[in-house]
């Protein structure tokens, strides 16, 4: 029977493998497997390099990633019959990916130490889920596409319930998984559809495919469930009800990690199955996105008004922050809009890492003090810890949109693709964003006015201690929202929609 | 090397300097205080003798022009470049701003508000300064929307955290007023900019293409630049935000908002809305006169019902910016110079009331005008200086004030661009009615606070004025004084005699001002001219 099976299918041809752009998924690799091993032999009281460790993976991954954004990417390096891409638009995903793995480590370093918890398996299911992201940034097919999602979903699954003791935690990560699960489920039912309908799991052969021949019933199935897949990834609203949850009973690293990398990951998905496979089902997609965010923006902002707890309140505002960052996908059929809808989500997604991070860490050294997550503790912040005050503005200011500060660019740029598409849907959709942002206003301002004009809470004005490497990932994080709220042009001139090879059919 | 010899670095400098000072107080303790108001006011005094130096350099023959222009790639994605420029219009306004933050950080010195962490308060300052300054110099409207946000927060921490008792109250009501309109505002910015063909976002690109654009989406377009600048002005309906800010603001804050976060609206009208788009300010104009002469009788009558001296200025703020705008809504060349020279007589005159209202603050710890009196007996030069106020505030010939408002008025008799002429002329005979009032309003004031026998309860030196200024204890440690109560000190009369030379000089000789600002306000009119058929 094997034989039969075997002679059916055609030659074995080998794969041309171009080892320079697989370089930074092999120095991950590589990385994992050290960090496991060097973990087995090391004696408790040095697990603290693990971290170190971990960071110079991170970072060794980086090299790769520039030295071939410097070689160019002419003619397209694309490998596995065309399945998977290093193009610029990859490069630039695979850079955000491990710049975040690399603020998250440093994060996590004093965490973990003090926590007493595991390290050295933290750090490898870290850099597994940070690999999985920098596949997703390449995959260029349905079954890599699947694989890179759950590569980069199982370890964050573990990492979310990774304070064993505390029942909150446990909650996190039983209810990330479950839904996580879920999800792909939903996801590759879509998928299964899609393949079995255009007979490819290529996803430029669906989208040629789609575009080809008209819709079928079954594909609008398809191309819904794939939505919703990735919907529950970015946690776009009705899907987003593991995230508070989740969010609020992780460790914060690794909550900092979900809301930025993970969520990231999940729009990467999306933007390549829409760019590539999809692009054609628009009567389809575009309505379906367009609810989505609406939904997602307005719910998510009404949510984080009521909330009393600092880490509750990112949360949803990252639910509301996701639902700016899928707009302006609701319209790249419509008009000229695709090219500065991919600019759009590429660039929000860029430098909402390093505002929300930044709030993060903050949150984080702030936390080690008042030992709470209620807003009210940050009462007085200005008195005794002026710079983290000073951050805390400059990271919430640049959520709300606030110029000179990072996301204001990006909210412009997501206003005016919306514009750019010109036709009503659009419009409409513009001004319940525009009522978005300022209703988003309130709740950022509500921390500020906590840090700048209330009483310390139980009057204990000791400064902070902050660890180095907190202030390491604060100096990244702060670095990024200033400079490129002033100088957009630096992530600006990325992400053009010729870099994402094959988007919109060859 | 050309750059040089055309001064393009002056404005740069000049408006960039101030973060160089923030950059030294960040790394310096807070708990130096001396050291951080040195600081402050060494870049500040730096920061205005750039400002002079442009001065000098301008070129008066062809203020009509931009002068020091720059025109560098900053955005190219979304076809936004680092365009400035100043000209006649521009040129009082960015160093009046200067100026006024340079004097608030002197005045500073010894009148810190009671909260204290002057670190904090002088560094929101200078980057306030940063918005205030670039706003005037911009030439591209995303740069322009830039700095006029950067304004946003320091101000919202200014009101908010050394402000008065209901300060968050007052502090969330601006900071959400001014954001819904800048919301609003930036939609129509982009508007304007697809409409006019998405070419750039440069000021000259846009009033050249503007003017093309179909008179009723630039009605549309007009409509949401109106609120946003509207809310800034502000103008009545949009004012009630001003009366709290200002009364809950500390003496720094009302006279920078005063002097000059005022400004930014009404620069926004002359500098933006008209010249883009107008056609529509041809068609918004008589609701801007209307709104504006509303503006000056509700401020004037405003102004009889209050019981505080600071609220009471707050609210002749709202009616002399109703004479800006109804100079501004006129559309002719004589309005618009009217609206300038007020602009800039407004932020002299009212600076000068809040820092006399802060002062007498400081010295009574109420400014409840039932129970100020006798000033002039009490503290003689106070009391005059706050008659020399209320004097150019209502408007008196001779002093500032009166050329801003008396050409307003004047312009509304033949309103430009076959504005209907009977609209017009009630509102001037409505206006006229309104420097009426402002003289009652005003010399009221000053009779109750300053005329007849001082109010007892400050008199003695007992227990009253101790028990009250026990918790602005710091202070008496600079002043030395045992009571509260002196007349007006040295550093008040370094921060604030610049402020009333000004007033006279410009009062004496307007044309100073006049002939800066006329060559450029024309071509302004004649492009608005050109743009109406």
């Amino acid at each position: 029977v094997i034989a039969s099976i075997l002679a059916q299918g055609s030659d074995w041809i080998r794969p041309d493998v171009d080892w320079h752009a697989l370089a930074p998924e092999l120095v991950l690799i590589v990385g994992i497997n050290l960090v496991l091993l060097i973990d087995l032999w090391l004696e408790e009281s040095k697990k603290w390099m693990m971290g170190a460790l971990a960071g110079f993976v991170m970072l060794g991954a980086f090299i790769p990633v520039v030295t071939l954004a410097v070689v160019g990417d002419t003619p397209v390096r694309s490998m596995f019959f065309d399945r998977y891409v290093v193009d610029e638009y990859a490069l630039i995903l695979k850079a955000l990916f491990l710049l975040v793995g690399y603020v998250i480590v440093l994060m996590s370093q004093t965490e973990l130490e003090e926590g007493g918890y595991y390290q050295g398996e933290f750090y490898v299911l870290l850099l597994v889920s940070v690999l999985g992201m920098v596949m997703m940034a390449s995959s260029r097919d349905l079954v890599s596409v699947f694989v890179a999602l759950e590569l980069l979903s199982i370890p964050a699954y573990m990492m979310a319930a990774w304070r064993k003791r505390d029942p909150k935690s446990n909650e996190a990560g039983v209810k990330y998984y479950l839904l996580g699960v879920f999800a792909s489920g939903v996801l590759l039912f879509g998928m299964s559809y899609l393949y079995g309908t255009t007979g490819s799991t290529k996803l430029t052969d669906i989208g040629t495919s789609l575009s080809e021949n008209p819709i079928s019933a079954m594909q609008v199935i398809g191309v819904v469930f794939v939505i919703v897949g990735f919907g529950f990834k970015v946690s776009a609203v009705p899907f987003h009800t593991w995230a508070p949850d989740t969010y609020e009973g992780a460790p914060l690293p690794v909550t900092a990690f979900l809301s930025v990398a993970s969520k990231a990951a999940g729009f990467v998905g999306l933007i390549t199955m829409l760019f590539l496979a999809l692009y054609a089902a628009d009567g389809v997609y575009e309505p379906f996105i367009w609810v989505l965010a609406a939904l997602t923006m307005t719910v998510g902002n009404l949510l984080a008004l009521r909330q009393t707890n600092i880490v509750r309140l990112l949360a949803y505002s990252s639910v509301s922050q996701g639902g700016f960052i899928l707009m302006p996908l609701a319209v790249i059929a419509s008009g000229d809009a695709a090219d500065p809808a991919l600019k759009s989500v590429v660039i929000y997604l860029l430098i909402y890492a390093f505002s929300n991070l930044g709030a993060f860490a903050v949150i984080m050294a702030v936390s080690r003090k008042t030992g709470s997550g209620e807003i009210s503790s940050f009462g007085g912040l200005l008195s005794y810890a002026p710079v983290h005050a000073m951050l805390m503005t400059l990271f919430l200011a640049s959520l709300t949109g606030i110029p000179p500060f990072g996301i204001w660019i990006a909210k412009l740029q997501a206003f005016k693709t919306l514009l750019d598409a010109g036709d009503s849907a659009a419009y409409v959709l513009a001004i319940v964003a525009a009522v978005n942002t300022v209703i988003s206003a309130a709740y950022y301002m509500k921390v500020l006015r906590e840090m700048w004009m209330k009483p310390v809470p139980d009057g204990d004005i000791a400064p902070i201690r902050t660890p180095q490497p907190i202030w390491a990932a604060l100096g990244i994080c702060a670095a990024g929202t200033i400079v490129l709220g002033i100088l957009p042009g630096l992530v600006l001139r990325f992400a053009d929609l010729r870099d994402l090879t094959g988007a919109f059919g060859p | 090397m050309e750059v040089l010899t055309n001064d393009n670095w002056l404005l740069t400098v000049g408006t960039f300097l101030p973060l160089v000072g923030v950059l030294f107080m960040m790394f310096t303790p807070g708990s130096e205080e001396r050291l951080q108001k040195q600081i402050a006011i060494v870049t500040a005094g730096a920061t205005t003798l750039v400002g002079v130096f442009t001065l000098i350099q301008f070129d008066y023959g062809q203020s009509a022009k931009l002068q020091f222009f720059v025109d560098e790639t900053w955005i190219s994605v979304i076809k936004s470049n680092y365009t400035i420029g100043l000209d006649g219009i521009s040129l009082p306004l960015y160093f009046l701003s200067m100026v006024v933050t340079f004097l608030v950080a002197i005045y500073t010195w010894d009148n810190m508000p009671d909260i204290g962490n002057p670190k904090a308060f002088l560094m929101l300052m200078l980057v306030l300064q940063v918005g205030m300054a670039g706003s005037f110099i911009a030439q591209d409207l995303i740069l322009f929307f830039v700095f006029f946000e950067l304004v946003l927060l320091p101000m919202y921490f200014m009101i908010g955290v050394w402000g008065g008792e209901d300060r968050q109250y007052a502090s969330l009501k601006f900071f959400l007023y001014t954001m819904f309109g800048s919301a609003l505002m930036l939609v129509a910015f982009l508007a304007l900019f697809f409409q006019a063909g998405a070419e750039s976002f440069g000021f000259e690109y846009l009033m050249t293409n503007g003017a093309l654009i179909d008179k009723d989406v630039q009605i549309w377009i007009f409509a949401g630049m109106f609120i946003g600048f509207a809310v800034k002005v502000p103008m009545f309906p949009f004012h009630t935000w001003l009366p709290d800010a200002h009364t809950q603001a500390p003496t720094q804050g009302s006279v920078i908002l005063a002097a000059i976060l005022l400004k930014l609206g009404t620069y926004g009208f002359v500098r933006i809305a008209l010249p883009m788009l107008p056609q529509g300010a041809k068609a918004w104009a008589p609701v801007i006169g209307i709104l504006a002469v509303i503006g000056i009788i509700y401020g004037a009558l405003g102004c009889l019902a209050q019981t505080d001296m600071k609220r009471l200025i707050a609210f002749s703020s709202v009616a002399h910016m109703g004479f800006v705008m109804l100079g501004i809504s006129t559309l002719t060349d004589l309005g618009i110079n009217a609206a300038l020279f007020g602009m800039v007589a407004h932020g002299l005159i009212t600076g000068m009331l809040f820092f006399v209202a802060g002062s007498v603050k400081h010295r009574y710890h109420t400014l409840e005008i039932k129970r100020l009196s006798g000033m002039l007996i009490q503290m003689p030069k106070m009391g005059w200086i706050l008659g020399f106020c209320a004097m150019a505030s209502l408007g008196l010939p001779g002093l500032a004030g009166f050329w801003g408002e008396f050409p307003a008025i004047l312009s509304a008799y033949s309103p430009g661009f076959g504005l209907s002429e009977t609209l017009f002329r009630t509102l001037m005979v409505i206006a006229a009615i309104g420097t009426v009032l402002a003289a009652g309003y005003l010399l009221w004031l000053y009779q109750r606070t300053a005329f007849g026998e001082p109010n007892p309860e400050f008199m003695s030196h007992g227990e009253p004025a101790h028990s009250l200024s026990a918790a602005a204890n710091d202070d008496h440690a600079h002043d030395g004084h045992g009571d509260d109560i002196h007349d007006v000190s040295v550093v008040e009369w370094i921060a604030w005699s610049p402020f009333l030379i000004a007033i006279v000089v410009f009062g004496v000789y307007p044309q100073l001002m006049f002939k800066v600002m006329d060559p450029a306000v024309t071509q302004l009119v004649e492009r608005v001219g050109a743009g109406i058929p």
